[in-house]
């Protein structure tokens, strides 16, 4: 059973100190370590509990490390980008994926070759012909074009450059989309642009959960029938024709900006549900605990016993539950701006770039345009598996 | 047990009402009446609409009327099985859905049966035996199941037939039969060509169910029940299937409320890639096409269509579950 963790922090100390005393021949080895680990886990903080608890997950630890490299594109995206996502040109339509080769003579020297287009005299298929005699050089944090990290720093250094020629005319990793567009610069922006929606609709849905599954959870009776009824018609509701009819009825002429928040609404209205679940949860099993009694007796006013309390006890099964959470966000958003009902250019998102690759025909002439797919499932599966360590973590004394 | 149905029922229909209120409200968000968007659609297919037929329809719809009075007007057309001309088709909507919705339900009854039929013996497999190679290799393949949204399952399906097998995956039926009516032939076509949407949509509904079976089984295993008959000399395939896995079945006909509106969703979604003839595709054309008609009562209807499912499994469940059965309450 969940201890309380009031309890235990008066003698939280730092738990290395404890076993320093011991004589290394005074007791027998394994005598030493049992008793050390026990001293260990007995004066360590929930904090530290969970954390070893979770340090044993190995794919949870494996995705943690995915989604800090996720984040840091997030941040970076402008950084790592080599040429503004905007910037079309006919001319390069449809480039298929550029090899970069690392070594040249035996030294380590990144470099691609050079790739004319031309069109085809019978099919007037535009065609794309790598030339093996020029070589350009890859080079690293070179100027291009300007930019403001996290919309303060203004820059125009980026991770990689070429020697010679303009990048945008020399530097293809991932290929070009129908308008030539760089497909590996609009991945990072879209990065930038699904990783954060998703965070945006899970803390509004955060905020309806945990409101409304507390309130449920809390004074039950009439209040929580009514809203458990409510969470059961809206689970049982088909949510992606509903988020169509919601996203369509959203005004062409908005801008980018408010489309972002409304589609976030749209998502996170729909998607409250099960974070209020086990928040309801939580609240049920905690309200039964001895300390919870305890602080009544003692005279605590209802908000205190609420969030000095009861919010401390089950925050972690928060955070787990808000973590499982992300991935269906990710996953609507994609959805909705793949249908063309969500974000829309010139926003760019992990579903706007997988809308240009809906059909059997796009899939036929440029594969490529399928590469967005990586990280979106890259992404879910991440934060599913971090969720479950945390889950697993949440309750270190179980 | 009666109080269970009738509480069911109940809830069926509170919820059919808050699925209407919701088309309505979509219905009602884009600006101006569908009067208008009706006449207006009219005047650009260079047909016109007289005075007395406007006047006819904002009084049937109750337009010069209080919101509430309208929804109430158009409940009752619906309920009386007129719901309205889909304007972009100048044809009655009852006549543009028909055939689009029972292939919506054909494909989502497949794609249930298809999860059920595999995460069943799998689920049982993986927990009785629990970390086996097996075990892992199904675990990783739900996993993966899990992370993939249908569609995007849907587009790789695509991408892979036409790559490695040459061959166009997508539609529900061969050319010669798209527009044939039912026959028996036509029939063994759509049976022909169901799988690939079945299990496209089935397969994260799957890596779910696999992993509740899965718990649920450990569970019961760990029983002393389970014990006592394998002390008693029972064959292990009884020990297992007789009790354990009959009880573990329990929460996986109950998940069925959940998965069912899950599969309707993603239904939409993956037609429009592979397009197959469901509501799917016509439901987001009457969304850019602004048909709030049409693409309100597609709304309504796939609602409807879940909670009907939703309330069959239900009384499944009650079949199943003896405690439902005979609870007095």
């Amino acid at each position: 059973m969940a201890e309380p963790e009031q309890d235990l922090k008066p003698h939280a100390t730092p738990s290395s100190s404890q076993g320093e005393g011991w004589g290394e021949g005074d007791f027998l080895d394994e005598d030493v370590t049992t008793t050390e680990a026990e001293e260990r886990i007995s004066v360590a903080t929930a904090g530290q509990l969970m954390w070893w608890r979770f340090r044993k997950h190995r794919l949870a630890m494996v995705s943690a490390v995915v989604l800090i490299i996720f984040y840091l594109v997030v941040i970076f995206a402008p950084f790592l980008a080599y040429v503004d996502p905007e910037l079309s040109e006919a001319q390069r339509s449809l480039m298929p994926p550029q090899p970069v080769h690392l070594f040249r003579e035996g030294r380590f020297e990144p470099h691609v070759y050079a790739v004319k287009g031309a069109r085809d005299p019978k099919t007037f298929k535009r065609v794309y012909v790598t030339d093996p005699n020029t070589v350009i050089p890859l080079r690293f944090f070179v100027k291009g074009f300007p930019y403001k990290l996290l919309g303060v720093i203004p820059s125009d250094i980026h991770l990689l450059g070429v020697e010679g020629v303009p990048v945008e005319e020399a530097l293809f990793i991932l290929g070009t989309d129908l308008n030539g567009r760089d497909l590996w610069s609009r991945l990072m922006f879209a990065t930038q642009m699904s990783l954060t929606i998703g965070l945006a609709a899970v803390a509004i849905s955060l905020f309806l959960g945990v409101l409304l599954g507390g309130i449920s959870g809390y004074f039950s009776g009439t209040v929580d029938t009514l809203i458990q009824r409510v969470i059961e018609i809206l689970r049982s509701l088909p949510t992606i024709p509903l988020w169509m009819g919601l996203a369509a009825a959203l005004p062409g002429s908005w801008p980018v900006q408010r489309v972002y928040l409304a589609i976030t609404i749209i998502i996170s209205l729909l998607g409250w549900t099960e974070l209020a679940r086990v928040v309801r949860g939580r609240f049920l099993t905690l309200r039964e605990e001895d300390f919870i009694t305890a602080a009544e007796l003692a005279g605590c006013s209802r908000m205190r016993i609420i969030f000095r309390h009861m919010v401390p006890s089950f925050l972690s099964h928060i955070i787990a539950a808000t973590t499982l959470a992300i991935p269906a966000m990710i996953i609507s958003e994609t959805s909705l701006s793949f249908l063309g009902l969500g974000l829309r250019p010139p926003a760019i998102s992990w579903g706007v770039l997988l809308e240009q690759a809906q059909n059997i025909q796009a899939l036929a002439i440029s594969p490529w345009l399928l590469l967005p797919a990586i990280p979106v499932i890259l992404a879910v599966l991440a934060f599913n598996f971090v969720g479950d360590g945390l889950r697993d973590a949440a309750d270190p004394y179980g | 047990m009666l109080a269970y149905i009738l509480r069911r029922l109940i809830l069926a229909l509170i919820t059919v009402i808050a699925i209407s209120i919701l088309s309505f409200v979509i219905i009602q968000l884009p600006p101006g009446d569908f009067i208008t968007s009706y006449i207006a659609s009219m005047s650009a297919g260079g047909g016109t609409v007289s005075e007395a037929e406007v006047e006819a329809l904002r009084e049937q719809y109750g337009l010069d009327q209080p919101i509430t009075v309208q929804y109430l007007k158009w409940v009752s057309q619906i309920v009386q099985g007129n719901f309205g001309m889909a304007l972009e088709w100048n044809r009655p909507v009852k006549d543009v859905i028909g055939d689009r919705l029972t292939l919506t339900v054909i494909i989502s009854l497949a794609a249930v049966i298809f999860t059920w039929a595999v995460a069943l013996p799998i689920g049982i497999y993986s927990a009785v035996k629990r970390y086996s190679i097996g075990d892992y290799i199904f675990t990783f393949i739900g996993f993966i199941g899990l992370a993939i949204p249908g569609f995007m399952l849907a587009l790789i399906v695509l991408y892979v037939g036409f790559r490695y097998f040459n061959a166009n995956v997508g539609g529900l039926f061969s050319p010669e039969y798209a527009e044939a009516p039912w026959s028996w032939a036509k029939f063994q076509d759509l049976l022909a060509h169901l799988p690939i949407p079945a299990v496209v949509l089935g397969l994260s509904g799957t890596a779910q169910m696999i992993r509740i079976m899965r718990s649920n089984l450990l569970d019961e295993l760990r029983k002393p029940y389970v014990m006592t008959a394998r002390a008693r000399g029972l064959t292990e395939m009884r020990v297992i299937l007789k009790y354990p896995v009959r009880v573990a079945m329990n929460p996986f006909i109950s998940t069925i409320g959940y998965l069912l509106p899950y599969i309707v969703s993603g239904s939409i979604i993956v037609s429009l890639v592979l397009s197959l003839p469901t509501v799917g595709p016509l439901l987001l054309k009457a969304l850019i096409a602004q048909d709030m008609f049409l693409a309100g009562t597609i709304i309504l209807l796939l609602g409807v269509m879940t909670v009907i499912g939703t309330f069959i499994s239900d009384l499944l469940l009650m079949w199943v579950d003896p405690r439902i059965r005979l609870e007095r309450r």
